[in-house]
Order: structure tokens, then C-alpha cells, then sequence
């Protein structure tokens, strides 16, 4: 049995473990990305690459030494340089001496040929494609649940009536989607585990204030890489509402329904009428309808150097000015503390908190 | 009085102006750019672009600034892809942007998108809204364009033939008819790998081209090398995304492979995205070249004159030693 590696984001790894399991293969499961993965990750990567770019660097360095020997990974062709990181992952690898093979999945609506010659290569134990097709059903479901789990935790942990008791039981329930294998037990575990979240003890009636996050999608989805910006938000009794989810934007549509049918790239369009790669459009388009729903704040998260991220920031500062909603922008690299973000979270949490009791038009941004 | 229509001398300026300023003469429109880089032009542009933005769009910034009362327009077009292949950096592709919405205070911008990727014909197009701006026929727009589109062929040949973008520039305005002062006294070739708005700009490069061919080395850069010749040399499975990037990181495997050079410089600026796997993707081919050295030269808003050429004349020098050890070692 090969065995095969792929990046870690957030929680979803329960997801592709259970399907690469399937296809069969032997799945060295990517660590948390903790201080070793930053330190090989700055060793082997160019300086000035991308936040994300490191720690998946990082990461593939641990799971090679573990014995991986094949990473599966996407790549898309949007100007951003997500798209090349395979290749250049592949030639760091292999020049550092790890004869790793990288399979780098295209979108399969414009190289279909290549998609399914990749599905065939990781597809170890000959499933049938029909077969296979079910196997992905089933990682989709449990990544649906993954994420519903985490939407849950937002909103619980500001109104909870013990500190820590919402990320506690979370920790706890998420094992019991990983134990679920058939589609009707993934059902069953999802539905248990959302159950029993939603039982941590909490004040619904609380106020509490309302922040959209917007940025790169690897630093909103990997809590490990935003220094965990979500929990600490919500310890200081923040709403997050995270503007991207792998399971898609379109599922949740709490704010298109208020908004009327204005589309992030429609509420984008009289700031930046293209798409300039990666997600920067998008954290502008997010922040205008963050705005339009009456949030408190917005924090955009962006790796220090992301090229589309700089150029939304640029904007961003006449989008907070004229939708009239404070922004805060963090440039995230391998020398950000937890310790300096909660201070400068604490002062954002406390600006927003005296323009909603005052609402006087004293409103900044923050970059950092 | 005609209309002043300000193109900011950096990022596009050393690959398009000549075209440009054709096209809109033509028009008899008058161009006003923002002339060469100093460090009064660095510091505005620093004080006023967002601090984590890259040195070459600081600096855009700067030259930007500097036009604000002397033009009724700028030309900041959105130009996305010329070759219907490879676009441009993101930061290019949402500049009128940032200008319109970073600084307050400028004249209207211009910001015509240019897309080859749509279709037939869809760069006139773009030059036609442009010249439509000014209220001007087709017939006399389209006459501009054929001119403006002829002197950007003879730019590109001047370029092919050994100059540099800004001794073609002063060759098609007749002000220096030998561009080549230098005499080359040694037999070294350097290649200086870059984007145009970094190599060729005097101040951010602390002269680095000028300082080599000082020390009597010949110079080729990007726009000497035929563009089909290096886009066949990629050895990745994938072409980079970006049209500067792509050239740069093609170049040097072209030139790793053919020979012909002595030594390669690759130029890059602080805070570059895509420069920082151009980078490393250079510096792991040439590893497997170890007979053409390499360096990488990172220049920001702080670098020293002296930094520089210190680093240069060692480079310089190891390059000389190497060369006379294989001459005297393989005799003729
Ligand atoms: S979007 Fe930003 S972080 Fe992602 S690859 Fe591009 S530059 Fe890097
Ligand atoms: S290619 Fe690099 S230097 Fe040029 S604008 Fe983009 S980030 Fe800046």
C-alpha cells in the first residue's frame, strides 16, 4: 500500500483520511502545525513565500520523515501562486532528499483526461469509478458535518456559560464523526455530534457583538495558522462568522437571505470589477455584505506578502470608510504571537464595542 | 489647450511607452510622465501605499503622486494578458484600483482593460475606448494606433539587437544615436535577470546594469532574449502564471542550458509574491549548473549603493578567477 500524505486544514482531514482509506492506500495523517513545522517550513521555503506556503512545507517535511511517498494536493490556475506550490513543493523535497512524488489535482472541468488518470494512480485498490463516486459521497457528507460543527461553535462560544466548555465538547464530539463509516452512520454521528454541541450550557439572550471574517483561505481555514483567532474572538465574547467554509460559500446562505440576492462578486464589482486571483475579491465583496447586514466589525486575514490580500487591503480602507464598518486587517507570518494579536483583538473588540453603544462615526482601520 | 494625459514612468513604462506615447501624440493629446526615479519620488510613494505592498508598487505610488497637478488625466489601463497566455501579477490587475481607492485627490483615471484573451481584435478595441475618451473619430484613432503599434515593433527590435529598454527608447527619439558608450574591454557576459520596472530603473537598482558594464561587462537582460526561444526552455509542467515571471524564470533555464553567459544575476524586489518562487526555482536548476554562477540580488526601499557593490565585485571577481583557472586548465 502507497503511502500518501495531503495538506492539513482545519478538521478536514477526517474527511480525506476516510477516502484515501477507500481507494486504498496507507494514510500518514498530517500533523497540527505547531512550532517544528514552522521551523522546517522557514528552513526549506524561500523567504518571502506566502504564510501557507511554509507551513504546507513544513508539513510535508514531517510526513515525509514518517514515511510518506506521495502527496496529493489541488492546484487551480488562479493568478495566486497556490497553483504552483506542488511544483515547487516537489523540487524543495526532492532537493532536501526525499523522493516524494506530488499529485497536483487540476480542476477536472478543464483537464478531465488528467483528472481521471490521477484518480486512477491513487485509486490503489482498483475501485470501480462508480465505486469511487460513493466513496467521495461519503467524505463530502462528513466534511458537511465537519463543518456545521465548527459554524456551531461560533456562535456557542460567546454565549457560553463556562469558559472553554463549547471547544471542549466540540474536541469531543468530532471523534465520533471519525468513527462513523457508512453514509447512514456518518448521518447518525453528525446529527448526535450537532445534538450534543448545541446542549453546552449558554444564554441565548446574550448581546453579543458581530464580526465577519474575510481573507486567504488557508489562514481562515487552518485555526493553527491564524494563531486560533476564532476562539480567542469568541472567549472575548464575539459572533464570528467566517466568510468561507470547504464545503462552499453556497450552503449558508444566513447572509444572502437578508441582503436581498446581492452576490459577493456583485457587491465586489464598484470597488474591484475583476478577479485579481486568489480570494481577494472576495474579502472585499464579504466585507461590503458583512457591512450591509449590520456586523459590527470585519477582520481580514491575509499571509504577509499575499499578493490578491494587499490589493483588497488598498481597498479596503475606502470599502470601511463608506459602508461605514470598522476593519482590521492582520498580516500573518512565522514571527506573529498570540500574545500581540490578543492585545490588538482586545482593542478592535472594544472599538467596535463603543461605536455600537455610541454610534458616532469613529471609525478606523488597523493594519498590522 | 489639448488635454495632459500622465503616464506614470514605472511598472509598464519601460515595456510600453514608446507605444503609448505614439498612440497619444498621434491623438495630439500631450504626454506628461513622472520621469526617473528619486528618492523624493521613493519616499512619497512609501509614506502613502499600504506598508506590506512591494517596493515596485510603492514606488508606482510614488510616481502617481507626482502627476497630480500636472495631468487632467493618468493612464493606469488594466492590462490583464498581451499574449494570450500568461497574465499579469495580481497588484497589476487591480492597480487602477488601488490608485483610485488608495489616494485621494487624482485626476480621472484611465483604466481601459487589455485583454488579448477576448477575442480578435481586442487590443484595438481597448485603444479605441481609449481614444474615444477624447472624443475622437474611429478613422483618426485607428491611424494612431497602426502608428503607435509600428514604433512598439521597432522597439522591440531595437531590444532584440542588444539594447536596453531605455537606450531603444532614446534611439526612437533620435537623442543618442550610439546607445553604447561603454567599451567592453573584457570578454564576460552577464545576464540580469528581472522584472523591466526593476532592472532598468537607474535608482531602484542602484544601478546595478550600469555598475557591471563600468566594470566592462556586457549585459543582456530579458528583452534581448527572443520570447519563443525562452518559453520553449520550461522545464516545469505548468508555466507560471505571471507574463514578467514566466519570462524571468524561463530566461534563466534558457540560458542555463544554452551557455552563453558567464554569470546570472536574477534582481528581485522586498515584498515580491511571485519573486519568491521565481527565486527558488531558479536557485535549485542551478545547482545543476554548477559552471554559471549565480546570485540573487533583493533590493527594497533601503538599499545601499555600497551593499551592492561590494556584493558585485565579489561576484565579479569569482566569476574572473573561475574563467582563467578553466582557460589555463584546457589549452587551446
Ligand atoms: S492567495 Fe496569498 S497566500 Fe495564497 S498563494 Fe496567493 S499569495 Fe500566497
Ligand atoms: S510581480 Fe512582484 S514586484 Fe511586481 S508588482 Fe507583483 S509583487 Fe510587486
Amino acid at each position: 500500500m502507497p503511502k500518501v500524505t495531503f495538506p492539513r486544514m482545519g478538521e478536514s482531514y477526517r474527511a480525506f483520511r476516510m477516502l484515501m482509506n477507500d481507494l486504498g492506500n496507507e494514510v500518514i495523517i498530517p500533523p497540527r502545525p505547531n512550532k517544528k513545522t514552522l521551523d522546517f517550513g522557514v528552513r526549506y521555503s524561500p523567504e518571502f513565500a506566502c504564510l501557507p506556503l511554509k507551513i504546507l512545507t513544513g508539513t510535508y517535511v514531517e510526513t515525509c520523515m514518517s514515511g510518506a511517498e506521495l502527496i496529493i494536493t489541488s492546484g487551480g490556475s488562479g493568478p495566486c501562486r497556490a497553483g504552483l506550490y506542488g511544483q515547487l513543493h516537489k523540487k524543495i523535497l526532492n532537493s532536501i532528499g526525499f523522493p516524494v512524488d506530488i499529485i497536483v489535482f487540476e480542476a477536472p472541468k478543464s483537464h478531465p483526461i488528467d483528472f481521471l488518470r490521477k484518480v486512477k494512480r491513487v485509486n490503489s485498490s482498483r475501485l470501480s469509478y462508480l465505486a469511487i463516486w460513493e466513496c467521495v459521497k461519503r467524505g463530502w457528507e462528513k466534511l458537511k458535518y465537519l463543518d456545521d460543527l465548527e459554524k456551531t461553535t461560533h456562535a456557542l462560544r460567546p454565549r457560553e456559560l463556562k469558559k472553554g466548555s463549547t471547544t471542549k465538547v466540540y474536541r469531543e464530539v468530532l471523534e465520533w464523526i471519525d468513527g462513523a463509516y457508512a453514509m447512514k452512520e456518518i448521518h447518525e454521528a453528525g446529527k448526535e455530534a450537532l445534538n450534543t454541541l448545541k446542549l453546552v450550557p449558554h444564554d441565548t439572550r446574550r448581546a453579543v457583538l458581530r464580526v465577519g471574517i474575510v481573507g486567504e483561505i488557508y489562514v481562515l481555514l487552518e485555526p493553527a495558522s491564524n494563531l486560533e483567532i476564532e476562539e480567542t474572538l469568541g472567549n472575548l465574547g464575539v459572533e464570528v462568522h467566517r466568510s468561507m467554509f470547504l464545503t462552499g460559500w453556497t450552503r449558508d446562505n444566513t447572509v444572502k437571505e437578508t441582503s436581498g440576492i446581492l452576490s459577493v462578486k456583485e457587491a465586489a464589482m464598484p470597488y474591484i470589477p475583476l478577479c485579481i486571483g486568489g480570494h481577494g475579491r472576495e474579502s472585499v465583496g464579504h466585507t461590503i455584505l458583512y457591512a450591509r447586514d449590520g456586523f459590527d466589525g470585519v477582520i481580514q486575514m491575509a499571509p504577509f506578502t499575499c499578493i490578491p490580500e494587499i490589493v483588497a487591503r488598498t481597498i479596503l480602507t475606502r470599502v470601511s470608510r463608506e459602508h461605514n464598518i470598522p476593519v482590521l486587517t492582520f498580516f500573518l507570518d512565522e514571527q506573529t504571537g498570540k500574545a500581540g494579536m490578543s492585545t490588538r483583538l482586545e482593542a478592535f473588540v472594544d472599538l467596535i464595542r463603543r461605536k455600537k453603544n455610541a454610534p458616532v462615526s469613529d471609525n478606523r482601520i488597523i493594519v498590522g | 489647450m489639448a488635454a495632459r494625459v500622465g503616464i506614470p514612468s514605472s511598472l509598464f513604462y519601460y515595456v510600453h511607452f514608446p507605444m503609448w506615447q505614439t498612440f497619444f501624440s498621434e491623438l495630439g493629446v500631450e504626454v506628461v510622465t513622472s520621469g526617473q526615479t528619486t528618492k523624493g519620488l521613493l519616499d512619497q510613494g512609501v509614506r502613502e501605499a499600504l506598508a506590506d505592498a512591494c517596493v515596485p508598487i510603492k514606488l508606482f505610488f510614488g510616481h502617481v503622486i507626482s502627476l497630480k497637478d500636472s495631468a487632467d488625466y493618468l493612464f493606469i489601463p488594466r492590462i490583464v494578458c498581451l499574449n494570450r497566455k500568461t497574465i499579469y501579477c495580481p497588484k497589476f490587475l487591480g492597480l487602477p484600483d488601488m490608485i483610485r481607492h488608495g489616494l485621494t485627490g487624482m485626476p480621472p483615471i484611465i483604466d481601459v482593460q487589455m485583454d488579448s484573451r477576448q477575442g480578435f481584435a481586442s487590443l484595438w478595441k481597448s485603444y479605441l475606448k481609449i481614444g474615444r475618451i477624447f472624443g475622437l473619430g474611429k478613422g483618426r484613432i485607428f491611424m494612431a494606433y497602426l502608428k503607435a503599434y509600428m514604433v512598439a515593433r521597432r522597439f522591440q527590435s531595437l531590444m532584440r539587437s542588444g539594447l536596453h529598454p531605455p537606450e531603444a527608447m532614446a534611439v526612437l527619439s533620435g537623442k543618442e544615436n550610439i546607445a553604447d558608450p561603454v567599451d567592453y574591454n573584457g570578454d564576460l557576459t552577464f545576464a540580469v535577470l528581472g522584472y523591466p520596472y526593476e532592472v532598468h530603473d537607474q535608482f531602484i537598482s542602484v544601478g546595478l546594469v550600469k555598475k557591471l558594464k563600468k566594470m566592462g561587462i556586457r549585459v543582456i537582460t530579458i528583452e534581448n532574449l527572443s520570447p519563443r526561444k525562452i518559453s520553449r526552455a520550461n522545464i516545469l509542467d505548468k508555466n507560471m502564471f505571471w507574463t514578467f515571471s514566466d519570462l524571468a524564470l524561463n530566461a534563466a533555464y534558457y540560458l542555463f542550458k544554452e551557455g552563453g553567459v558567464d554569470g546570472i544575476i536574477h534582481l528581485t524586489a522586498f515584498g515580491c509574491g511571485p519573486d519568491s518562487m521565481v527565486d527558488k526555482f531558479m536557485e535549485i536548476s542551478s545547482r545543476d549548473y554548477p559552471e554559471i554562477p549565480f546570485m540573487s540580488v533583493t533590493i527594497d526601499e533601503h538599499t545601499g549603493d555600497a551593499g551592492i557593490s561590494t556584493r558585485l565585485e565579489a561576484f565579479v571577481d569569482m566569476v574572473k578567477r573561475r574563467k582563467e583557472v578553466k582557460n589555463n586548465s584546457c589549452p587551446r
